[in-house]
């Protein structure tokens, strides 16, 4: 299976780009997981932690994020964020 | 002709203050690529954003009853100028140019009959501004505590803005800043903020692939209205950060000229100086031999 092409952008830089498993968004109306070959899909998102899967079934990867939303696309997932913090 | 002392304390006080532009242009230009670095950096995040705009506006009918930040407010009575310039000077035309731009549009569009209002982020514009146009400034952003332009700062302004526009303040919003190009071109530019401006062959044009049926969480018109105050923002970031560039840029420009013309002054007055001792040598010679002569 081909992995998901995710970026997280916040208005200062390009915080992530990879091609990852699997990435968890904490949407307004709940979390929601995006795989490869989603369906086109846009959400505003709520502050809490985006969990990145980077293989099926290994540990994820956390970043909490504020304010913003999500966008998936034939492309892949975009999360622009209003900000990004990468935690240890 | 001046005397000696004369000369030397000017070579002197020209040397100094050749030392101290060219320090200046030294710091601008380390500042210059730190500014340049996050202008590029935060491209992406307004490229994107751009792109979702479009494709959202394509897709939500705009009705009367829509986002007032998309719409207007249906008048064009009142104008805001926000005027981003620099706190500091010594940064060549500058302040000057992004102030004249804004002065003209101020001026054509008071020529209409508008009212316009200014609101300022930075010091260097207000002087000016002060004076054409008194009574008229409605607020001035204190920037002189940042050090590097971050978003908190940025989304501040958007939020003071917005209120305004949602209290009937204004009707249209302008932006002034200048566009970095390079170190010796910046330009001055004006933009249009509120109501928001959708590029027409961005919107109508349908994106490649991308048009199939997205779904959108909670609701396309909950979407737009989030992301409208964003985008404003982030359009105000963008102004900022290209701003930071280009004064740096403009700094180190003026100070490079500033100490290319202090090494000529220097160079004149030298050459000043030696003729005027050798003047003074001679003077002293011909004083002493005329008078061994007259003995």
């Amino acid at each position: 299976m081909t992995d998901l092409h995710f970026e997280l952008v916040t208005p200062e830089k390009l915080v992530r780009s990879d091609d990852v498993h699997m990435v968890v968004v904490p949407g307004t109306d709940g979390d929601f997981g995006v795989l490869a070959g989603h369906a086109p899909f846009m959400s505003t998102i709520r502050n809490g932690d985006l969990l990145i899967h980077r293989t099926a079934g290994g540990p994820a990867e956390r970043i909490a994020i504020e304010g913003g939303f999500a966008e998936v696309n034939d492309k892949g997932l975009t999360v622009l964020a209003e900000k990004a913090s990468v935690e240890g | 002709m001046a005397s000696l002392k004369a000369l030397k304390g000017r070579i002197n006080s020209v040397k100094s203050t050749q030392k101290i532009t060219k320090a200046m242009k030294m710091v601008a230009a380390a500042k210059l690529r730190r500014a340049q670095a996050s202008a590029e950096a935060g491209r992406p995040y307004a490229e994107r954003l751009q792109a979702v705009m479009a494709s959202l506006a394509s897709k939500v009918s705009v009705g009367p009853e829509g986002p007032k930040l998309l719409t207007g407010t249906g008048k064009d009575d009142t104008h805001l100028l926000i005027v981003c310039t620099s706190d500091r000077g010594l940064a060549g035309a500058f302040n000057s140019n992004i102030v004249r731009a804004a002065r003209k549009k101020a001026d054509a569009l008071q020529a209409q009959g508008k009212t316009v209002y200014f609101y300022l982020v930075g010091r260097k514009g207000r002087a000016v501004i002060a004076r054409l146009f008194p009574k008229q400034i409605v607020h001035q952003y204190d920037t002189s505590a940042i050090k590097y332009v971050n978003f908190g700062d940025a989304q501040a302004i958007a939020e003071e803005v917005i209120e305004r526009y949602n209290s009937g303040g204004f009707d249209v919003a302008h932006l002034f800043y200048a566009r970095f190009q390079s170190a010796l071109v910046q330009e001055p530019t004006e933009q249009q903020i509120i109501p928001v401006q959708m590029s027409p062959s961005a919107s109508s044009s349908p994106t490649s692939g991308a048009d199939a049926v997205v779904e959108y969480e909670p609701g396309e018109e909950e979407i737009l209205t989030d992301l409208l105050p964003r985008n404003i923002a982030v359009q105000i970031f963008r102004a900022m950060l290209e701003n930071a560039a280009s004064e740096q840029g403009s700094r180190m420009t003026a100070m490079d000229n500033a100490t290319r013309n202090a090494g000529d002054m220097i160079n004149r007055l030298s050459i000043q100086y030696n003729r005027t001792r050798q003047a003074a040598i001679t003077t002293e010679l011909v004083e002493i031999i005329s008078g061994a002569e007259a003995l």
